[in-house]
């Protein structure tokens, strides 16, 4: 894994495991690697594993089973995609809302741009 | 814990290498200590293992000094220095030899060690290059399991792969009852592992903190415009833009340089010290 200069190593740890989960490579109720093993994958400082799982329990995105370790919370999933979302409306949204006004683009041809890209996506 | 209070060191009179110096180290972290050359980092990892002595001042490890070099403090310490000499043994023999001093040595965890080095426990450490009687080193020395672990720049001499394979093995060593110290200038090849930062400039350590309350403060960026959200405290040029370290006016945590960090430490001691006295 390549870490980026900009954002702390531990968000971006969350970052991989929100991935592993929305690409099912962890599925729901299952075990996640342990700290050590994530950490030695990674090749980070332990700490900084724990503090991430820290954080993606507290969303609610895993579950801490005493003695047994980290599981994906059965609902994980949906958490994920409704943080996203709320994050791209509130930040990366009215970014882009600039850009359109600043640039004049009117909202037919948007339209036309978004359902020409959808179409292009179903064909894949 | 490693306590140190007071100490004074040199070689000779007329230099000092330490001037009353004060340094608390805890277990459950892995310590990034920097420093330029001849600053004393590898005198300061001596002083800890009990290789050097103190002119004055006290150097405690659980409250054991390492000058009385007791066989239970040594079963529990361990220096890869920067510089190693290796006997002509094969690393399977050396193990053979001086696993018995670690009560915690795990030969099944050695020879995995090696593997992922790609070296061979039945190979003669003379016909070995350097990288490869370093790595040997290495692997034998997390394999000991000590509860302390200096390593003096661990990675040099180490091909590309190897750096990688080392991170990993640390990674998966390292535990919360370990104290462990690299001594390093490579910061980018230990970046990612170490989480407390130690610096050591004119005879005594100008910064000892976790990364996580250094980013809580201070804001590192690099940018092709010289602005920042926040008061900009240090600024250097560099090739297509500024690198700049700015007070964090959110609170929101990024990433610590410590590249520039430690420039910073170097070029405004005093500035970069008072945003971090308690």
């Amino acid at each position: 894994m390549n870490f980026s200069e900009n954002q702390s190593i531990y968000i971006q740890i969350t970052e991989f495991v929100k991935e592993q989960i929305l690409l099912n490579k962890w599925q729901k109720e299952e075990k996640i690697p342990s700290v050590r093993d994530l950490a030695a994958e990674l090749q980070v400082n332990p700490n900084t594993v724990m503090r991430a799982y820290d954080f993606l329990q507290q969303q609610g995105v895993i579950y801490n089973r005493r003695g047994i370790g980290n599981h994906v919370s059965s609902d994980a999933g949906e958490k994920i995609l409704t943080a996203r979302k709320e994050k791209f409306l509130q930040s990366e949204l009215p970014v882009l809302f600039k850009n359109i006004l600043l640039l004049g683009i009117g909202f037919d041809e948007l339209e036309r741009l978004y359902k020409s890209f959808v179409n292009e996506k179903r064909k894949h | 814990m490693v306590k140190i209070e007071n100490l004074t060191f040199w070689y000779s009179k007329q230099n000092r290498i330490f001037e009353k110096l004060n340094l608390e180290l805890n277990a459950g972290h892995i310590y990034g200590l920097l420093g330029k050359n001849g600053a004393g980092k590898t005198t300061l990892l001596k002083l800890i293992c009990g290789l050097s002595f103190p002119k004055s001042g006290t150097v405690t490890l659980d409250g054991l000094i390492p000058a009385r070099r007791e066989p239970g403090f040594l079963a529990d310490i361990f220096l890869v220095p920067e510089e190693i000499s290796v006997p002509s043994l094969t690393p399977g023999k050396f193990a053979d030899i001086h696993s018995g001093f670690y009560p915690e040595f795990d030969p099944a965890q050695f020879g995995e060690f090696l593997e992922k080095f790609k070296l061979d426990a039945d190979q003669n450490c003379s016909g070995m290059s350097h990288g490869q009687k370093r790595k040997a080193m290495i692997a034998f020395a997390l394999a000991t399991n000590t509860r302390y672990l200096f390593l003096d720049e661990p990675t040099s001499g180490l091909d590309i792969p190897s750096k990688a394979a080392f991170r990993s093995m640390l990674a998966a060593s390292f535990s919360e009852e370990k104290t462990i110290i690299l001594s390093t200038h490579m910061v980018r090849d230990l970046e990612s592992l170490i989480d407390s930062v130690i610096i050591l400039e004119n005879h005594n350590i100008i910064l000892n903190h976790p990364l996580d309350q250094i980013a809580q403060k201070l804001t590192f960026s690099h940018s092709s415009l010289s602005s920042s959200p926040g008061e900009i405290i240090y600024s250097v040029k560099r090739e297509l833009g500024t690198t700049m370290i700015s007070l964090n006016p959110s609170g929101i945590t990024g990433n610590v340089d410590l590249e520039t960090l430690f420039n910073a430490c170097i070029d405004i001691p005093d500035k970069l010290s008072s945003y971090f006295k308690h």
